[in-house]
């Protein structure tokens, strides 16, 4: 269907283009000619933008579908304005064969609303053991391989997993955690879980995992992309490597650039993230780092956990918070805070991820897939439970209001999702 | 930050959940109305109606036969009626959650919760569910705090030193697994004492434990030069041998009160302790059983103080 976007303010963080205009999609692909459009979106006063990718957003397909479902999920992201998404290896079983992430994509094929792109497991069930098979899998449609949240304790196994990746140029994901350090804590170790009666997890757990992978990229020469970063000297550190010319890039999770260990409160059970919401200070390097670019991008981190497992005391509570639909309002949060142009702040949720990805949307060019969002800046909405999409309904946010909200969704030129 | 979720609307006393975030009137009326009910305890008819008519239960998630024995003789000598709930060994082993086993036996006319957890936290779960009417009062939650025993070493030490004003207490040993010392500690820096030490190794405090008011030290003989208070710590046995300490023996050469090391202190020093003691490991039979100690007068204070806190909670 051919399709006109009429009189938006139109963004395209990768061009810096951010003026007033007409954007037509025709044959699911931006268009550069002005065509006869048998749909118009009227977009005066909103914003069209490049849809958001998501680095990191859990589906909980296959094995978790009491959490929520790929249905749920994939509405969620495209209420969120996220069309494409990379979805961690953490399901149960793990994505650790051939055949589940086929599964995985015809399932979300089927669904035609966001792009899902896996990230297969790097050994098999996650055990840190054997390496899976990489190359199968990276022909059934993974991206990359991962551990997800379960750190490989074994070096030698984390060293020939890189080298085997990188005999095939495949990229690796990892999340910098030392297993031992970070063993039975649920919290920073810092001055509010000593406060708190919290088992802790020092900053060392990061950054001693982070300069291990670091010498084994310099040995191996593996394309490594650190996942949910989380403190200072974890900055500095990527910042010294990226100067370095090591091929390594970056993301933080949303929640981190906002909330640090302050927001754990009276025992709040939504601030039990993995990595932890570490000190102020921490947080502040973070949305400074994601500012001059040694963080490359933003993701959801996108956890939906059911309400049983967060009324739970805070160190029995299960991690993660629900994150499709509130990447956008985060990410112009955060940019506003920072006083960053728009197309700044939508770069790190569009352009660069797909830089990441090596897929050809996040911009808005004649030829581009035509995945885009229009959305209002300005409009604020309250986060309640009711609100969201998503099957989880944990969030921090709850009960805040941020600005951003989605007006339409178009994936592949077809509205995915429409609201006044 | 939320409000504090022990006071309600009019700055009153709902639940007593932790020391920490309590004004310093509010600690010294429970104090003040302990001292009023240690008569009570004397008497011969140790019993006073406040309580009449009103069911207590206590909800140990984990095993203790002191505290909650010690909540049950207040409550009793409150008048009040008096249920033991060892959910250790029931519900929880069944799969019913925290929060179900709570509004079940909200169901059966509760008015005052009294809740021991392995978890650091659960009294406040708990206390963000019940009814307005209802009351939870924490007797220990994971590392978190253990406020009545806050509340009764306070006592002890407003009986034997009186002005807080002056003082210099030395806690010592494990910190980092101790709620007693978490809760003593803001007891004592919200009631003005100028100078609290905490020793111990390092492996046993926790990070950044200064924030909370506390001076370090390692060593012990020079923590307690000049102490007027000294307050042992239980070290727990599945910590003696491992990561955090080689030894008991090691422990008790650089950590233990013995007669010699308690010289240090003021010579009218009280040495205090919140039992179960290891004799031999954190304390020296001579000074658990000598003229300094004040452990078994800790004990009786402590249920005029636990009838204070349940008296108070229910009348607001």
């Amino acid at each position: 269907m051919d399709l006109l976007i009429r009189g938006g303010r139109v963004i395209d963080p990768a061009s810096g283009r951010d003026e007033v205009g007409d954007v037509f999609v025709s044959e699911g692909k931006i268009s550069e000619k002005k065509i006869k459009a048998e749909k118009t979106i009227d977009a005066k006063g909103l914003v069209v933008a490049p849809g958001l990718i998501d680095l990191a957003a859990r589906l909980r397909e296959p094995g978790y579908e009491y959490k929520a479902t790929l249905e749920s999920e994939m509405d969620a992201a495209v209420a969120g304005g996220v069309t494409s998404l990379a979805c961690p290896p953490d399901t149960d079983p793990p994505l650790d064969e051939p055949g589940l992430v086929d599964m995985l994509r015809r399932r979300a094929k089927a669904l035609s609303r966001a792009r899902v792109y896996p990230v297969g497991a790097l050994t098999v069930k996650l055990a840190g053991e054997r390496l899976t098979e990489m190359a199968e899998l990276a022909e059934a449609g993974c991206v990359a391989f991962s551990q997800a949240n379960a750190p490989l304790a074994d070096t030698q196994v984390l060293w020939r997993a890189l080298q085997y990746a990188a005999t095939f140029g495949f990229a690796v994901w990892l999340r910098a955690e030392d297993r031992w350090l970070g063993r039975d804590g649920v919290a920073h170790d810092g001055e509010v879980a000593t406060r708190l009666g919290l088992p802790g997890i020092p900053s060392f757990a990061e950054t001693i995992a982070l300069a291990t992978l670091l010498q084994l990229v310099r040995a191996t020469g593996t394309r490594l992309h650190l996942c949910r970063l989380s403190t200072a000297v974890g900055v500095d550190m990527v910042r010294a490597a990226k100067k370095e010319g090591l091929p390594v890039s970056c993301d933080v999770g949303i929640h981190h650039v906002h909330l640090s260990e302050m927001d754990l409160g009276y025992f709040d059970a939504h601030c039990r993230l993995e990595p932890p919401l570490r000190s102020q200070r921490d947080r502040d390097a973070l949305a400074a780092g994601l500012a001059d670019g040694t963080i490359d991008c933003a993701v959801s981190d996108h956890t939906p956990v059911d309400e049983d497992q967060k009324q739970l005391p805070f160190a029995e509570a299960e991690p993660g918070a629900t994150g499709l639909e509130l990447l956008l309002p985060l990410a112009l949060k955060w940019g506003e805070e920072r006083k960053l142009p728009l197309a700044a702040a939508l770069a790190r949720v569009t352009s660069e991820p797909a830089r990441i990805l090596g897929v050809p949307s996040g911009r808005i060019q004649p030829g581009a897939p035509a995945d885009l969002v229009v959305f209002d800046p300005q409009l604020l909405f309250r986060v309640v439970p009711e609100a969201l999409r998503s099957q989880g309904k944990n969030s921090p946010y709850l009960g805040y209001e941020l600005a951003g909200r989605v007006r339409a969704t178009l994936v592949a030129g077809n509205v995915v999702f429409e609201q006044p | 930050m939320q409000r504090n979720p022990q006071l309600n609307a009019s700055g009153e006393l709902q639940h007593l959940l932790s020391i920490e975030g309590l004004p310093r009137e509010i600690l010294l009326q429970i104090l003040d109305t302990a001292e009023s009910f240690a008569g009570v305890t004397e008497r011969e008819v140790k019993k006073v109606p406040l309580l009449r008519g009103k069911s207590v239960f206590n909800l140990f998630f984990e095993a203790s036969t002191r505290t909650r024995t010690t909540f049950e003789i207040a409550a009793k000598r409150l008048s009040a009626d008096v249920i033991n709930l060892n959910i250790a060994v029931s519900s929880q082993s069944k799969g019913e959650s925290l929060l179900d086993t709570v509004a079940n036996l909200s169901a059966m006319q509760a008015d005052l919760f009294v809740v021991r957890h392995a978890s650091s936290g659960a009294p406040y779960l708990i206390a963000r569910h019940v009814k307005p009417h209802e009351h939870v009062i924490n007797a220990g939650d994971g590392r978190h705090a253990h406020p009545t025993q806050g509340l009764l070493d306070l006592y002890t030490i407003r009986h034997y030193k009186q002005d807080f004003s002056r003082l210099t207490v030395a806690i010592v040993g494990d910190l980092l697994h101790s709620r007693v010392a978490r809760s003593l500690i803001h007891g004592l820096t919200t009631l003005g004492v100028p100078e609290v030490r905490a020793i111990g190794p390092q492996t046993l405090l926790p990070a950044g434990v200064e924030s909370l008011g506390v001076r370090v030290f390692h060593d012990m003989r020079s923590g307690l030069r000049d102490c007027d208070v000294v307050v042992m710590l239980r070290l727990q046995s599945e910590r003696m041998n491992g990561a955090l300490l080689p030894s008991a023996q090691e422990f008790f050469k650089h950590y233990g009160l013995t007669a010699e090391k308690l010289a240090l202190a003021r010579p009218d020093a009280i040495v205090m302790h919140p039992g179960p003691m290891n004799r031999g490991v954190e304390i020296d039979s001579s000074v658990a059983d000598g003229p300094h100690s004040v452990i078994l007068p800790q004990v009786t204070f402590g249920i005029a103080v636990r009838m204070a806190v349940m008296s108070i909670v229910a009348g607001n």
